[in-house]
């Protein structure tokens, strides 16, 4: 303690030593300590908490132990729960209660877990640094001035301080990814549809994925293993999805035969030194370990960033037209008539980027436009899938940083929205081609956490989970947390 | 590229502020004009992506399965009356 992985804390709870509440108030406290200074938290009902994990040391004495039994997790505000609010840190969704709960919370209390609080986000997922959030901006724990990534970057910092073991994000064009890598945490974003994304508030939906952000790889495992599956209720989840063994994956100790691809085009002038040292340094330990690295060539990338902006804000303004202010969310006083109803309540509710991507969107799609720009990105996205389809058939699995750079501060890219775009460089493409991807810690540059990201063919998780778990085995990275953070809570 | 942000405002159902549209119009255009690059990518005989692994749109049995919920689902809403949506008078 303070910086226990699930299966520590699994292993204390499995032979008595402690109890879900024990644990579950071990954590309360913390977030009591230190949600002040880093906001990761929007919302928490201890008194809920507690309940939960009462019931959970109930069943455990009447049936035993689930598979995450008693064991704390907090949850992204994107996720509809049905005991308290789910705002998606907007300010449209003031007042609005979830009716259900997403298919991926239901998975996680059938497993036994303990789901404590929302944590904050960029408003509607659209961000890059959790600074376009209703609830103001998140703090990075190693470096408070600093954003902590996003748009999953309360889940990122509540794990990277501590303030849970384990959280849920969601993944559009790198939001648990970029967030993991910034604050030394491990991210796995799955293949798209292997986990349902019924109850989860539409972004793009045909690029969003949840996935877990924790300590380690194998808490990773435990997560996606419990929420992963085939979901009726989701028409994009595939009920023939290859089943792996997740936690068998990462078990994996060395990289014997395991063929890497090293794409020229996601080491490129412009990004951080440090960054590049640590991957190129990460890469080399492969090597020691056993693994092959090939150089690749993944040609489209170049492309990704603009097929991004366009399919993504295309499909979110279509997604977020629900938000009219009849079946829920905030309504402008005195509404003149519908279209001010509309017109108004939208402004009031929208923050400027959720704005400026419904516009975009809106343009891509309109009449006269929809040819020259959604339909070229969507042939574009197609070539990005073949760059990949093409790699794999030379290699297993592709590593690349996660982040062409560090954390930056708080406001310093907050002026130029399209500045603030070109850093999700590295991750987006994943996204594109529905694969799977996790960030690991590798390194530091400046003191600040560098992340390696591991690239998969779709629905081979167990690749990208062996890999990185053998990474993971021969270094010490996933052991450093902030020194601020790394105290007994309730002390402080 | 000229965009006029009141027009694609009013497709999106948000009013902006004067002040709102021009601090927009220059962001999208900027916006717009990076994206244009895909025009040179060459994408003849490329079909277009529809679902990530080409899945095909499954079907389910056309049964009910959640009841009627009406006072749960109209809880988070603005206005109702009686069961129903109010919402500002639409026919004069």
């Amino acid at each position: 303690m303070p910086f226990s992985s699930l299966s520590d804390i699994q292993s204390r709870l499995n032979n008595g030593e402690t109890t879900a509440v024990e644990i579950a108030q071990l954590y309360l406290d913390r977030i009591a300590a230190f949600n002040s200074t880093l906001n990761a938290f929007v919302h928490l009902d201890a008194d809920h908490v507690l309940a939960q994990a009462a019931a959970s040391d109930a069943y455990r004495k009447e049936h035993g132990a689930r598979a995450l039994e008693g064991l704390p997790i907090a949850v992204k505000d994107i996720f509809c729960t049905q005991d308290g609010p789910t705002r998606c840190c907007s300010n449209i969704l003031e007042g609005f209660e979830a009716p259900y709960d997403a298919h991926v919370i239901t998975k996680l209390k059938e497993a036994g877990a303990v789901l404590v609080g929302k944590t904050n986000m960029d408003e509607f997922a659209m961000g890059s640094s959790n600074e376009t959030s209703a609830f103001g901006p998140c703090r990075n724990p190693w470096d408070t001035d600093r954003i902590p990534g996003g748009s999953s970057g309360g889940s990122a910092a509540s794990v990277a301080a501590a303030l849970t073991p384990a959280a849920l994000g969601t993944d559009t064009g790198g939001s648990i990814r970029q967030p993991a890598a910034l604050t030394g945490i491990t991210g796995l974003k799955p293949t798209y549809g292997r986990v349902s994304r019924r109850g989860i508030i539409a972004f793009a939906s045909s690029l969003d994925q949840a996935g877990p952000m924790a300590g380690n790889v194998k808490d990773c495992a435990m997560i996606t293993a419990a929420i992963s599956g085939h979901d009726a209720g989701d028409a994009t989840s595939v009920s023939d999805a290859p089943a792996i063994d997740w936690l068998a994956a990462c078990e994996t100790q060395d990289m014997k035969g395991l063929k890497i691809g090293k794409p020229k085009e996601y080491f490129v002038d412009g990004m951080d030194a440090a960054v590049r040292q640590s991957v190129e340094a990460a890469l080399q330990k492969c090597e020691e370990l056993g693994a092959e690295i090939i150089d690749i060539s993944l040609p489209n990338t170049e492309h990704a960033i603009a097929a991004y902006y366009v399919i993504a804000p295309s499909e979110a303004s279509a997604n977020l037209s629900r938000y009219d202010s009849v079946r829920f969310g905030h309504r402008c006083d005195n509404p003149e008539d519908l279209l001010d109803m509309y017109t108004r309540s939208r402004d009031e509710g929208f923050g400027s980027e959720v704005k400026r991507r419904i516009l975009t969107g809106a343009f891509t799609l309109s009449s006269g436009y929809y040819d020259a720009y959604y339909l070229k990105a969507q042939k574009v996205r197609t070539l990005i899938q073949q760059d990949f389809i093409q790699a794999f058939e030379q290699v297993d699995v592709i590593a690349t940083p996660t982040s062409p750079i560090p954390a930056f501060k708080l406001g310093e890219k907050t002026d130029d929205p399209l500045t603030m775009y070109l850093s999700d460089i590295f991750t987006i493409a994943v996204n594109l081609a529905g694969l799977p991807g996790l960030s690991q810690p590798c390194g530091f540059a400046s003191n600040l956490p560098v992340g390696l990201q591991w690239i998969g063919p779709a629905w081979r998780e167990d690749t990208v989970l062996a890999a990185a778990a053998a990474y993971e085995g021969a270094t010490d990275w996933s052991n450093q947390h902030p020194a601020e953070f790394n105290i007994n809570g309730g002390e402080s | 590229m000229d965009i006029d942000v009141k027009k694609v405002a009013m497709l999106s159902r948000i009013r902006l502020t004067d002040d709102e549209a021009a601090e927009l119009g220059p962001q999208l255009a900027n916006i717009i004009g990076y994206v244009e690059q895909l025009s040179k990518v060459d994408t003849d005989g490329i079909e277009p992506t529809a679902h990530p692994h080409d899945a095909a749109m499954p079907l389910r049995a056309n049964i009910v399965t959640n009841g009627n919920r009406r006072d749960e689902l109209q809880a988070s809403s603005p206005k109702i009356e009686s069961g129903l949506y109010v919402v500002p008078k639409v026919i004069e």
